[in-house]
């Protein structure tokens, strides 16, 4: 039998499950991961010469981090590993990636990916001044150069993040000047049945709330972003907002994290012409996927967050899940119980999961009445303003067609921060569901692209 | 324009929403005459609005130049007749070749010669001239031919503009509305639309681009009509500094680079070897290995461009003609039916002028534009 050749892109938790799979069964993978080591987002590692400890770093997660991290050690050699090494492009089996501005190609059989997610965010007033940064890019300052964003920190927005984030910037030292969730305390009861698919995870969330509240860290439920204030010489230096009563309140700050839960990373899927379908629960397009991980190609597999949002623990078991369901399709014979194991543990995290996503909700509304000077497309400074002018001059209602008008999303994020609430703002301008505008189609490269790609070392 | 129960009717039925079909269907209406335009998808979403944006006459076939030149006028008054900005800026167009192609000047030198009595001047620079004028062109480049006259404008805008511009004076512009049938039913052309609309006129145009021939062939016309896709990038933006399109001259596909830079700050980079394109799919994707040799090749151009990054690539379906000329005029069968397709790549600078050219000749039955080299039945066959 020829040697078949797998590659996982991306190497969290879910990639890490996967690759020791697979080596288990007696292949070797090829591994491409995008950071300097591995680990992913969640368990990001420090830089070699940092020496804190995972119980600082990781907290509640610490054993977890030291499990994927040594899982992942004791690979090596077992493995073709590529560390910092962007995919950019796919095309007939063959991955385009860069190394640097080393041109690489790596040719598969099955590819599992495994890309993760980033922040999903919403825009308010001012995000585009110097001093707001994403939840997830708070926290990575934070977790690989032990540095804060700020010296008063507010954290926007909705999700458990919006907690862990802010909860380990308390106890790191930073001063945490508020807590702003635009998601109100009632969605959390109503959402508890489902919340309770994991009570452990639960009561974790619960002590982050607290251990805030007891420090004296101001918590708002329920409130509507105003305006992120500052200049463009000065930065941010407050956020307004209305409280649960609809007072207008505002906190002093020099620095915003925001963010609204996550969603998932799907260019690499989408160049190698994998489905999507629209999900409601969450209002984003999601890979099309069965329970196990298979795409809508063959030979393509999903795993993690960039599957579905469900978290790192989860991504570890659908990791291994479509490992297990990529053997079987290379007919390697795999135990049925494991499988289904899986996959009732992954329907927990599912379940679990919509519970997060009911008690701490998309704010789809906020769109609606983002003021028309707001700037949606930060990368091009496309406003709210223009944005409906296209919809409503130009009848561009399809995303696609915004973009070509507007230039939203056609920056140098391509869409992946704008994309889903420029999609809302489009379709409240033109009175029709969020789905009906579609998505933006994911173009390479997946991430800027050096114009000295494969230029031969001189 | 009327309309009965399950009939459009109107003077010109025009198939085809690219850059051809929308300007023709404007100076139709301009000229008194009822329309309606038919696109299976979008607007300009294809050729029209997925091509490189030059707005260039310099480097066509000589016989060409009276219609770029027609163009041209439309593109530079393109703000008043279409009520919007199609980022369309006269600021100039380069044509180079490299040191090891030298016969080439000769030929810049001839084609200057020849398109000066065409109304196209033509500025030839070399050595340090050629370097202090450009200076971000790179040390094999010989000798450059100037055309301060041509520019550059954004394709995502233009042809949805003219589209809207023809609806704003009375056509009627249906867009999703796919043409499966098209017959000549007594004096009338009768078109059928996949979820079974019919529109119907006196007179038929054909601006389908690549998809031009499932509706040629069922008038047993046929032109030998091929797809593929152009290699397209863009970089990051950064300050505006380079004026002209700048595009090289070579006998070799791949080495065959251009690149722009936008008021925005971008740079956009197209040419070196084009890809497959499906016109099932109606979409045509990039091949990363023509990425790669675009890049090799506009490093060699201009060195400048190393700093950048590229953040988007894209491609689209283009049809193509053996010879690299279009179709246009009326068909040499079928009186009352027109074509403009098949324009090769090439078609985006003279759009306007062909829309221009085939709305005079649908209207007077004449042109002082030389249609001869366009004829539908120079391949033979059909």
């Amino acid at each position: 039998m020829v040697e078949c050749r797998v590659v996982i892109v991306g190497a969290g938790p879910a990639g890490i499950r996967c690759a020791e799979t697979l080596v288990a069964a007696g292949l070797r993978p090829t591994v491409i991961d995008e950071g300097r080591r591995d680990g992913g987002q969640i368990y990001r590692r420090q830089p070699e010469n940092f020496t804190r400890s995972y119980d600082m770093l990781y907290g509640s997660e610490a054993r977890r981090a030291e499990a994927i991290h040594g899982g992942f050690d004791a690979l090596r050699g077992k493995i073709d590993y590529l560390p910092e090494t962007l995919v950019w492009n796919i095309a007939e089996r063959q991955l385009y990636a860069a190394a640097g501005t080393n041109q690489i190609m790596v040719p598969f059989d099955v590819l599992i990916l495994c890309s993760g997610a980033v922040d999903r965010l919403m825009p308010v007033k001012g995000w585009n001044l110097a001093g707001t940064f994403s939840l997830g890019g708070a926290q990575i300052a934070l977790k690989s150069q032990a540095c804060a964003i700020g010296k008063q920190v507010v954290f926007m927005g909705t999700g458990a993040l919006l907690y862990l984030v802010a909860a380990q910037y308390q106890k790191m030292g930073a001063h945490v000047a508020a807590v702003l969730d635009t998601s109100p305390w009632s969605l959390r009861l109503s959402a508890l049945p489902k919340l309770l698919a994991q009570p452990s995870v639960l009561w974790s969330g619960v002590k982050l709330d607290l251990t805030l509240r007891l420090a004296g860290v101001p918590v708002y439920n329920g409130i509507d972003p105003l305006e992120i204030e500052g200049t463009a010489d000065a930065g941010v230096q407050g956020v307004s907002f209305k409280d649960r009563n609809g007072e207008i309140r505002g906190v002093a700050c020099d620095a915003v994290a925001l963010g609204y839960h996550l969603r998932p990373e799907t260019q690499l899927a989408d160049l190698a012409r994998c489905a999507f379908t629209f999900d409601p629960g969450t209002r984003q397009w999601l890979l099309q996927s069965d329970p196990d991980g298979r795409s809508s190609v063959a030979g393509v597999y999903l795993a993690g967050d960039g599957a579905r949002i469900r978290g790192a623990r989860a991504a570890e078991a659908s990791g291994r899940l479509a490992a297990m369901a990529a053997l079987h399709d290379l007919g390697h014979p795999q135990s049925a119980e494991i499988m289904a194991g899986l996959r009732r543990t992954l329907a927990r995290w599912t379940r679990f999961a919509q519970g997060l996503a009911q008690a701490f909700p998309w704010p789809a509304q906020q769109a609606a009445r983002l003021s028309d000077d707001t700037v949606v497309c930060r990368c091009e400074a496309v406003t709210a303003a223009e944005l409906r002018r296209v919809v409503l001059e130009t009848d561009a209602i399809e995303a696609n067609r915004a973009k070509a008008f507007s230039r939203v999303g056609m920056g140098r994020c391509q869409g992946r921060y704008c994309g889903q609430a420029a999609a809302e703002v489009i379709a409240h301008a033109a009175h029709v569901p969020v789905e009906q505008v579609g998505r933006l189609r994911g173009q390479a490269p997946v991430k800027p692209l050096p114009v000295v790609i494969g230029e031969d070392a001189a | 324009m009327t309309t009965s129960a399950h009939e459009t009717v109107s003077d010109v039925v025009i198939v085809g929403g690219g850059i051809m079909g929308s300007s023709a269907a404007l100076f139709l209406t301009q000229r008194r005459r009822s329309v309606t335009l038919l696109e299976s998808a979008l607007i300009g979403q294809q050729a029209s609005g997925t091509n490189f944006g030059n707005v260039r006459r310099q480097g066509r076939p000589i016989v060409q130049l009276p219609l770029a030149n027609r163009a041209s006028a439309v593109w530079r008054r393109s703000k008043e007749l279409l009520g919007e900005d199609v980022e369309y800026l006269q600021s100039g167009h380069l044509r180079v070749c490299y040191r090891e192609r030298p016969e080439l000047v000769g030929n810049f030198e001839a084609y200057a010669e020849e398109a000066r009595h065409v109304g196209l001047d033509l500025e030839l620079f070399s050595g340090n001239t050629l370097r202090n004028r450009f200076p971000f062109l790179g040390p094999e480049v010989l000798a450059g031919s100037y055309s301060h006259l041509d520019g550059h404008a954004n394709p995502r805008l233009a042809a949805p503009a003219f589209a809207r511009a023809a609806k704003r004076a009375g056509a009627n512009v249906y867009e999703s509305t796919r043409i499966v049938i098209v017959e000549k039913a007594g004096d009338d052309f009768r078109v059928t639309s996949e979820d079974g609309r019919v529109f119907r006129a006196p007179v038929l145009l054909i601006t389908a681009g690549a998809w031009a021939h499932f509706l040629t062939a069922q008038f047993g016309e046929s032109a030998p009509l091929t797809c593929r896709g152009p290699t397209m990038s863009v970089t990051e933006p950064v300050p505006y500094s380079i004026r002209p399109a700048v595009g090289v001259a070579t006998p070799i596909e791949e080495e065959s680079v251009y690149f722009r830079q936008i008021l925005r700050g971008n740079i956009i980079i197209g040419g070196s070897t084009r890809g497959p394109a499906y016109t099932d799919e109606r979409r045509a994707s990039v091949q990363p290995p023509n990425t790669l040799s675009q890049l090799k090749q506009i490093r060699r151009l201009a060195p400048a461009l190393e700093q950048l990054r590229i953040i988007r690539v894209w491609s689209g379906v283009e049809g193509y003609l053996p010879d690299s000329l279009p179709v246009m005029g009326s068909s040499p069968r079928v009186s009352g039916l027109y074509y403009a397709f098949g324009f090769s790549g090439s078609g985006f600078q003279i759009g306007p002028g062909v829309g221009e050219t085939m709305a005079e000749l649908i209207d007077t039955g004449a042109t002082p534009i030389s249609l001869e080299p366009y004829r539908m039945n120079r391949f033979g066959g059909g």
